[in-house]
């Protein structure tokens, strides 16, 4: 298998600048300074052409910033990204605008990703016009045509983004992305802020047009429900590392590493009714300071002394299951 | 799976009933709460169940005395264990709120003060109710952080909010609407925000308070996997109404209403995996004056000229379990037949 996309030993550093608020608390004596986070640390990830890969984890375990890295929007702090399986830093400006191009990203917020000042057919026309990808006087009838796919009218086209409900903001986001025909797309919590009725129309049009363009996506959500529904393999990562990879149906059925199960047994289910939920147990780790050895040890019923201390490798456990726990490598003690 | 209280559930502590909140806008009058009524006993759990903007937030605002102008209460009546509290004044209502009634909204920081370091908050909150000392005061703020699985609550407490993660001030705005064990917490989507895995950690707490201080909850939500997990009894609301209503087990398996039928069949789990989800045609409509009918009949396959006029919420009739069909209630022309819900 040749991946279309691939990241290798890839990790990400940002500086964590202070916030308003933390101003504010400097003001009262809180003594707050900036702090490195390891927003993603070491990851590896190759994505065959076609693949749906699912990634899911915990609010801040770095999902858009893996996300960013892969499309470019993100440097790497190290590692290497392969497109077609050439090394991006190796390319000539080119091929790296053409490689730019065939990868793209929808981002988590519908709101905050679009201009508002700018009408729908610049939004959606503006790139592909200036990649010479439709001639200037094809643009209307070509975004015309993008509204139509993504099941907007195409009347649409001259007006604002507030104009427009969660739902159809997503759309034109995915007509925008479509706009310099991708190859790979991130998908970034694209259903997230949706009601189920227009999540279900939204995920409708990305299976449909999955078929339609032999897309591939790198689909990151929180909502196990939705990877399961969508996604051909999983990814679940835990403060910026990748705990598990497994195929959809295998790690649905028989979850390897003790966060995975966590996950998914406490994922709410319409047929479990009056559960007893598990109270709370250890605290969330800020991925500011996370813990040593295996990140999470103070929330893992199986931890040992040795879970504290080292790192555990992320390894084969079956034919394309790979997860990262002692428990597979000779036991926590 | 969980014990049920063992607490009286004779009387519902609170009884909603012909609720309407109005909002006047340039060009007319947008009715979000337009007819709500419900009712919770202690120790039990509702869940108010909706998409964005079917008027669930201010069906909460409503009753906690939050509308402000230009919105405003205009009908209805809120009992809190058989007394009247629609119309209180403004030191009434702050007396109740917080020590009978809480609120858990979505966003922690309408509860946080972000220059209060949480000590302060926390004690404050139950000084305004109870003439108890700083001490005592401040042991109950580290027994309600732990109950919301904050460690090292001494350390905490000297923080600001700024100092928590989203999550971690959420948690702080739970342990403030537990502080002083109110009769009814009405909790407004608050853990949509997080993971499961703190969900779940969360809803455990909020399943033992109500259970131990036969605390009645509302939980406000558009995710009816969440309900069925935790709920009692479940509201579902749609254009401002209460469109069906019933035990969890009475909606969700002998759903009556097309509106719940058609949320319930856009999750992906009751659709065969990788296959097209089944969606409910069109959108909700504006609330906007809106006009009589059924507010779901453009977007209903049973709609006919029937439900140009208003449904009443009405027993569903030949239910299988005759001793509850009272509570299971529908608004619609054309309930569905239990048995063929899928
Ligand atoms: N530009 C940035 N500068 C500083 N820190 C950042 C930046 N982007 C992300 N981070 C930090 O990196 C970590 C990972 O963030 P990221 O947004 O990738 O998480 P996520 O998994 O997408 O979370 P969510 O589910 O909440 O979207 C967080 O601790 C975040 O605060
Ligand atoms: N100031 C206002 N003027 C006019 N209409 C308003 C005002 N505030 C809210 N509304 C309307 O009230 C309706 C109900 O809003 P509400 O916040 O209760 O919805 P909700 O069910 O809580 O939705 P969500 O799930 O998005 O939180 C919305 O349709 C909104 O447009
Ligand atoms: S390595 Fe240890 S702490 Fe980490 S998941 Fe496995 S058993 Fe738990
Ligand atoms: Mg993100
Ligand atoms: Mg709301």
């Amino acid at each position: 298998m040749s991946a279309l996309l691939e990241i290798r030993g890839a990790s990400k550093r940002f500086v964590k600048r202070l916030d308003a608020a933390a101003k504010i608390g400097n003001l009262f004596g809180a003594g707050l300074r900036e702090e490195v986070v390891h927003a993603v640390d070491k990851v590896s990830l190759a994505i065959a052409p076609g693949e749906v890969v699912g990634l899911v984890g915990e609010s801040g375990c770095g999902k858009s910033t893996l996300g960013r890295m892969a499309v470019g929007l993100h440097s790497l702090t190290e590692g290497v990204r392969l497109y077609k399986g050439r090394d991006m830093a190796s390319l000539s400006a080119q091929e790296t605008k053409a490689a730019q191009l065939g990868v793209q990203m929808i981002f988590q917020d519908p709101y905050a990703s679009l201009n508002p000042r700018m009408r729908v057919d610049d939004i959606i026309g503006e790139a592909p016009v200036v990649h010479g990808i439709v001639p200037a006087r094809q643009k209307s009838d070509y975004v015309a045509d993008l509204l139509t796919q993504v099941g907007l009218d195409d009347g649409f086209a001259r007006r604002f983004p507030h104009q427009f409900s969660g739902g159809q903001r997503a759309r034109i986001g995915i007509a925008r992305a479509l706009a310099v025909k991708p190859e790979f797309i991130v998908c970034d919590e694209a259903v997230a802020a949706l009601d189920v009725s227009i999540q279900a129309q939204v995920l409708n049009l990305f299976m449909d047009l999955r078929e339609r363009f032999h897309l591939t996506y790198l689909f990151i959500s929180h909502d196990l429900g939705v990877v399961r529904h969508l996604a051909d393999r999983v990814v679940i990562m835990y403060l910026g590392r990748i705990v598990e990879i497994a195929p959809t149906d295998a790690i649905y059925a028989d979850p390897n590493h003790p966060y995975t199960r966590a996950l998914l047994s406490e994922v709410p289910d319409l047929t479990k009714r009056r559960r007893a939920y598990i109270p709370i147990r250890g605290e969330i780790p800020s991925p500011l300071n996370p813990p040593g050895g295996c990140h999470f040890h103070p929330r893992c019923e199986h931890a040992g002394p040795r879970c504290a201390v080292e790192q555990p490798a992320l390894r084969e456990v079956a034919q394309g299951r790979l997860a990262a726990c002692h428990l597979n490598d000779g036991g926590t003690g | 799976m969980s014990q049920q209280p063992a607490l009286s559930t004779a009387t519902p502590v609170l009884q909603v009933s012909g609720l309407e909140t109005h909002f006047a806008a340039r060009n007319g009058i947008v009715k979000p709460v337009n007819g709500v009524s419900f009712s919770v006993s202690r120790g039990k759990i509702m869940g108010l169940v909706g998409e964005s903007g079917s008027g669930k937030s201010m069906t909460g605002y409503s009753i906690m005395g939050l509308i402000d102008a230009p919105g405003k209460v205009v009908g209805g009546s809120i009992l809190l264990d058989g007394r009247e509290v629609r119309g209180l004044d403004a030191e009434s209502l702050r007396a109740l709120r917080g020590n009978r009634i809480a609120m858990i909204f979505q966003d922690p920081m309408m509860t946080l003060n972000p220059v209060l370091r949480i000590d302060t908050q926390m004690v404050e909150a139950i000084q305004a109710h109870e003439d108890v000392g700083r001490h005592a005061a401040l042991d109950r703020c580290r027994a309600a952080l732990a109950q919301v699985g904050i460690a090292s609550p001494d350390q905490r407490l000297k923080s600001y909010p700024h100092q928590f993660s989203g999550g971690m001030r959420q948690r702080v705005a739970i342990a403030i609407a537990i502080l002083l064990k109110p009769d009814v917490i009405i909790a407004d989507e608050p853990t949509t925000a997080l993971d499961v895995t703190i969900q779940g950690q969360i809803l455990a707490e909020m399943q033992k308070l109500c259970r131990e201080s036969g605390t009645a909850l509302i939980w406000i939500t558009h995710d009816l996997s969440v309900i069925a997990g935790l709920a009692d009894q479940v509201c579902v609301m749609y254009a401002g109404r209460i469109v069906e209503r019933g035990s969890v087990d009475d909606v969700l398996d002998s759903t009556a209403h097309p509106y719940t039928l058609g949320l319930l069949n856009s999750v992906p789990s009751r659709n065969p995996r990788g296959q097209r989800l089944r969606q409910i045609p069109g959108m909700t409509p504006s609330l906007l004056n809106l006009a009589p009918g059924c507010p779901f009949r453009e977007r209903c396959a049973h709609a006919t000229r029937e439900c140009l006029e208003d449904p009443l919420l009405e027993p569903v009739l030949g239910h299988p379990t005759d001793a509850a069909s009272a509570a299971h209630q529908v608004s619609c022309h054309h309930p569905l037949q239990t048995g063929i819900s899928t």
